[in-house]
């Protein structure tokens, strides 16, 4: 009996579904992440100094410990604490804290290049602080660090990979699955580094076209 | 919550753990290196206007920046291995970050190429400098002073990404050390609390001797 096959049309199909999970991953642990960056960055930015710098150590936490280490701790607290989620979830929450902590200083960067003056005047204005914050403040800032945001978007879209150690079949995991089947790591690692590259370039390209268009004015 | 913290096994096998940090930072520190000499290289070929040198260094370039790193370490340990070239887990874990590495600093080396006066250049040039003259002791440590900060950071995801040589069967730095000891006594979480802190205390140490490199190398 012969088990093997060659690379078909139902593999590559397999392959896309690992590619919808990475996305469905990305897109909940972005928004998880921009939720709570934006959040945290405006503390942040606007919070006496003790408590943004506080609140700034501890993200930095999650900035100076690898990844693979977060998941599979968070994904031991899962266990401890019986909370029995399945790894999806601890896969999003996890790379969404890791995200926020990334996109907290994002945030902090465009605010803090709002001019002084600029927010000044808003007040003087008869804007309160809410109004000059939503009106003023924040479409400036969403302008100048939009390119990093799609920077970071695409950082976590490239890190989904490392929760095919928890057990997710993403698509570098189920890359790796159809390998075992069809025995040829060298074609199917080179369409998955394919469909990586087709997600992730074009959307870089605009982050760069974006980043050059806004940056000269 | 009912779990049963031990953290005596822990504190028996730190000096494993110590070690494996050792590795950890020797792994991480070479991938820098080895990437900033390639990153310069892939600038410069970027920078030079030749197709037969920019499209290699863009394909590089973009592959790295493009797709996880874990990939790329999957492709030298698995893609190489099918052509008959068995690269180990530390070769390719190690070949692997300095292709990223190489990548990622290219990109950044192009704007402090950029950010270097083409004057410099030109008055190296008249002052009877050959081009590898000029390059190496005017343009290069130019360059290198304006990017240091991108290259701190860097540095950082150099040992973060260090960690990912465990799903390619690495035993011996410190995520493959504690992965070892966690097979074994299944204390998951002590094991990865402490592996979190080393972590961060190499992350920091980096951090921190670049600064002072770079107050000592960079001041004027």
């Amino acid at each position: 009996m012969y088990f093997g096959g060659s690379f078909s049309w139902g593999d590559f199909l397999f392959l896309l579904s690992g590619a919808v999970t990475t996305l469905s991953i990305t897109l909940l642990a972005v928004v998880i992440g921009t939720v709570l960056g934006v959040l945290f960055g405006l503390v942040r930015a606007s919070a006496p100094g003790w408590i943004g710098n506080s609140l700034g150590a501890v993200l930095d936490v999650f900035r100076s410990v690898p990844l693979l280490i977060q998941l599979v701790l968070f994904n031991s607290f899962n266990s401890m604490l019986k909370l029995n989620w399945p790894t999806f979830t601890v896969g999003c929450i996890c790379l969404g804290i890791y995200a926020s902590a990334f996109c907290t200083e994002i945030v902090r960067s465009g605010v803090d290049a709002v001019p002084q003056t600029t927010r000044r005047a808003a007040r003087s204005l008869g804007l309160s602080w809410r109004q000059e914050l939503t009106s003023i403040t924040l479409p400036i800032a969403t302008r100048v660090v939009f390119p990093s945001w799609i920077g970071l978007t695409l950082g976590v879209m490239k890190d989904t990979a490392l929760v095919l150690w928890i057990g997710i079949v993403e698509l570098l995991r189920s890359s790796q699955i159809v390998t075992s089947r069809v025995q040829e790591p060298l074609l199917i690692l080179g369409i998955t580094g394919l469909i990586y590259f087709v997600m992730s370039f074009p959307i870089a390209r605009l982050g760069n076209q974006l980043e050059k268009k806004w940056g000269t004015q | 919550m009912d779990y049963q913290f031990q953290w005596r096994p822990v504190l028996r096998s730190l000096p494993e753990m110590l070690w494996g940090a050792l590795q950890t930072i020797e792994i991480a520190g070479l991938a820098m290196l080895l990437g900033t000499i390639l990153a310069i290289f892939l600038a410069l070929a970027k920078r030079s206007g030749k197709t037969y040198l920019s499209l290699p260094a863009d394909m590089w370039i973009e592959t790295a920046r493009n797709t996880p790193a874990l990939f790329q370490i999957y492709m030298l340990f698995f893609g190489l291995g099918s052509l008959g070239l068995q690269v180990g887990s530390y070769a390719a874990l190690l070949l692997g970050i300095t292709f990223n590495n190489a990548g990622y600093l290219a990109e950044t080396f192009r704007g402090g190429f950029a950010a270097v006066p083409e004057t410099q250049t030109r008055a190296a040039r008249s002052l009877g400098m050959g081009a590898v003259q000029t390059q190496w002791h005017i343009v290069i440590p130019q360059m290198l002073r304006a990017v240091f900060h991108a290259m701190t950071n860097q540095m950082v995801w150099s040992v973060l990404m260090s960690s990912l040589g465990v799903i390619v069967g690495l035993t011996t730095d410190l995520t493959g050390v504690t992965q070892e000891l966690n097979v074994v006594t299944y204390r998951t979480f002590e094991y990865f609390f402490v592996a979190a802190c080393l972590y961060y205390l190499i992350s920091k140490a980096f951090t921190l001797s670049a600064r002072v490199v770079a107050w000592r190398l960079f001041r004027y």
